[in-house]
């Protein structure tokens, strides 16, 4: 076993871990911290089944990204669902056998790659041209568009410029799966690949890529309109009435 | 007839570029002891005040998931940054709305979050030093909390939320604002914001009583705290003392005249607006709608109906319920509580009054959502009903109504630039610059189809167009009551 394949098994292991623990912290923080007050903004579902419509067009669609700026909702869709369809297409590293739709995307997958990264220039230039978006840049959203391109691109080098052996890769993964280590193939991009996904994985957690859980929590987003019918109390706020007439 | 430009009024709306600091130096006065004492906030900053407002961004984060949602949340993709009135009239980049949540996000960072306590330069954390404060003191009483950031966030992120907390934490550390506190103090003390004590309050209801005889030859009632009558109506202390707020009061008392349905004010309730909610005090804002339901519990009402209130009828609508509720004991075959246009609207549609349009002949009208009517309430059972119903209102009010472009009404309106407890004439550059973006839409109709008159339904864009109408050139009285034509429309004595 080799000293590289040692490391990078560890360290697919703790960023597994950290990310998984991470945002299930997380999540249980959104979920026990109550919403007091009812603050969808309106016009805004009436029922249920309204709000559950409201979430998927948010999450499918961006529907208020959409509505707000059309350069920011065109790069942002293809970066999201381009890389929605290449995550989806690297199921086959981890499946065996690989499942039938896995195997039926992975034509378009390639094409994904391409939008995903376009998406990624087009927002990075939003980044740097629009004075407003350069005024609210941090160091730290340069670099997190930096890392996601610099995976996209070391991805695409492995598809078109140096292969890598696949299978090998395959069994590296399918081996921690069932800790039963293999070997990893030692080849220079596709260790750039898989040490900057892990990175990625890492600061998942802590990092504003909480808005991922974060959207599904949103009140404005996810709250029926009904506050004349059902009334909304949070337990915090149930103890203030107990002295009440 | 000021001491700072006034913008120009382009013929379509343009983004400026940015320019730093140019609203640094406006700073609301700062709240005194005697206005900080009676919501039970310090009168002066307390010693240890960076820990005591620490202690109060957590115990708020845990609290309100909105703000923890929020806090975590934002990916700076900028589409905020150009919808905020505030950043369009000042061109001040900490008024683009993700800049402004950005004041407390990068403090939340530095003393919350694991990349801010050992990176935080790389995600530009700060610690809550004298200067961030004095940020924070300008930056969020810039904000009207009038919710059109969360319209256009992917993640419905609402600035007002963070605003809120903002200056709950400045309160609890002893720096409140104070125009919000003074009023809110004065609530308490006396039963309104502007301070108007019972007999004051009988003597104008007399008064106009007098002036609707004189104009109709009826005899229409404005009463007050008269026990067992059907509906109270609670309603912003400004319809007591000033047009056109006024006009539109008399329009309520006609309507209600014109139903025969009995109604009454009430003294210990005659304010609607909740200034609570401008500073972010659950506490406050729940002490101050308490009043409501003593005041309904003693007079015995079936019915408690709100007037023409644009932040009131949010708290009103969405929280009423949840800080004063139950309402078991009012008549359950009503919403509780019901707009004035809710229930002016089902009179027309039943056909139960009697509108002489012509009587608004004199006037050309435009409508102005208000901020929190449109974005975080509703009138009527269906979604967008809060747009539909005073449009309706109006039109059977009145011959001549045009909206204003679609991309300043409805959900995307803009604020008046006064909202949220920024009122005040400390504030004066600020509210002008701010009601940059409605200015201009209101020239575009103004242009296109001779628009004569604008008609809003918040007590703060009535008195804040009042103001700064002039600066733009227009008339201070090209800004009326909803109610105000109804009031000129309605035939009295005309149904049974």
């Amino acid at each position: 076993m080799s000293f590289l394949t040692i490391v990078y098994a560890l360290l697919f292991y703790v960023a597994t871990a950290l990310l998984v623990v991470g945002l299930a912290s997380k999540i249980r923080q959104y979920a026990k911290t109550p919403a007091p007050l009812k603050i969808p903004t309106t016009p805004a579902p009436v029922t249920r089944s309204g709000v559950v419509m409201r979430m998927f067009r948010e999450l499918v669609f961006f529907e208020s990204l959409f509505k707000s700026n059309k350069w920011i909702w065109i790069f942002g869709w293809m970066f999201h669902y381009g890389m929605f369809l290449v995550l989806a297409r690297h199921l086959r590293y981890f499946t065996d056998p690989v499942w039938t739709w896995v195997d039926l995307i992975q034509p378009f997958g390639m094409y994904a790659a391409f939008a995903m990264s376009a998406g990624l220039l087009g927002l990075w230039a939003r980044r740097i041209l629009v004075d407003r978006v350069r005024y609210i840049s941090a160091l730290s959203d340069h670099l997190m568009l930096a890392l996601l391109f610099a995976i996209a691109g070391t991805g695409l080098m492995m598809d078109y410029v140096v292969h890598t052996d696949i299978v090998a890769v395959k069994e590296f993964f399918r081996g921690l799966m069932y800790f039963s280590w293999k070997p990893i193939p030692e080849d220079p991009v596709l260790l750039v690949h898989l040490g900057l996904v892990a990175l990625l994985m890492i600061i998942f957690p802590i990092s504003k890529l909480l808005h991922a859980p974060g959207v599904f929590f949103s009140p404005t987003r996810n709250q029926v309109d009904n506050p004349r019918e059902q009334r909304h109390l949070a337990p915090w706020a149930a103890e203030l009435e107990k002295n009440r007439s | 007839m000021a001491d700072f430009d006034i913008p120009e009024l382009k013929e379509f709306p343009v983004v400026p570029h940015i320019q730093e600091g140019t609203m640094a130096h406006s700073k609301p006065f700062v709240s005194k002891e005697q206005f900080q004492e009676p919501l039970g906030f310090p009168g002066e900053l307390v010693d240890n005040w960076q820990e005591v407002a620490y202690d109060k961004m957590e115990e708020l984060t845990g609290k309100y998931r909105s703000l923890a949602v929020f806090l975590d949340s934002c990916v700076k993709c900028g589409a905020c940054t150009d919808k905020c009135h505030y950043y369009l009239g000042t061109s001040d980049p900490k008024n683009m709305p993700v800049a402004r949540q950005d004041l407390f996000r990068k403090v939340y960072r530095r003393r919350f979050t694991f990349a801010g306590k050992y990176f935080p330069k790389l995600v530009g954390a700060v610690d809550l030093t004298e200067d961030v404060l004095n940020d924070w003191y300008s930056y969020f009483h810039q904000c009207s909390q009038c919710r059109r950031c969360s319209v256009y966030c992917p993640y419905g992120i609402d600035t007002a939320e963070i605003s809120m907390a903002a200056r709950e934490v400045m309160d609890e550390i002893g720096v409140g604002q104070k125009y919000c506190n003074e009023i809110i103090a004065k609530v308490y003390k006396i039963g309104n914001n502007l301070g108007l004590p019972q007999p004051a309050l009988a003597d104008t209801l007399e008064g106009l009583e007098e002036d609707i005889e004189d104009d109709t030859g009826v005899t229409v009632r404005l009463p007050l705290d008269v026990k067992g009558a059907d509906v109270l109506v609670v309603t912003p202390s400004a319809d007591f003392f000033a047009e056109p707020h006024v006009d539109g009061l008399m329009g309520y008392a006609k309507v209600f005249h014109e139903a025969g349905i009995s109604w009454t004010l009430s003294s210990h309730a005659s304010e609607a607006a909740n200034f609570g909610m401008f500073i972010g005090s659950y506490e406050n804002m729940r002490k101050v709608s308490l009043r409501i339901r003593e005041a309904a519990l003693d007079l015995g009402v079936k019915r408690i109906i709100f007037g023409e209130c644009g932040h009131a009828w949010r708290v009103a609508y969405s929280f009423l319920n949840t800080l004063a509720g139950p309402f078991d004991f009012l008549d359950p075959k009503y919403p509780v509580p019901m707009h004035i246009m809710e229930f002016t609207h089902d009179l027309i549609q039943r056909d139960a009054l009697t509108l002489d349009k012509s009587a608004n002949d004199d006037m050309v009208l435009t409508y102005h959502d208000s901020c929190n009517v449109a974005r975080a309430s509703r009138m009527g059972p269906k979604p967008g009903g809060q747009f539909v119903l005073p449009r309706e209102v109006i039109k059977a009010s009145c011959n001549h109504f045009y909206d204003m472009p679609q991309d300043t009404i409805h959900e995307a309106t803009f604020c008046c630039g006064g909202g949220g407890g920024l009122l005040t004439d400390d504030l004066m550059e600020l509210r002008v610059k701010g009601a940059l973006p409605r200015m201009e839409a209101l020239k575009h109709v103004v242009e296109t189809h001779g628009v004569t008159h604008m008609a809003a339904i918040c007590a703060i864009c009535k008195s804040q167009f009042a103001k700064v109408l002039p600066y733009y050139g227009f008339q201070m009285d090209s800004i009326v009551s909803v109610h105000q034509l109804v009031s000129n429309a309605i035939v009295l004595g005309n149904k049974q």
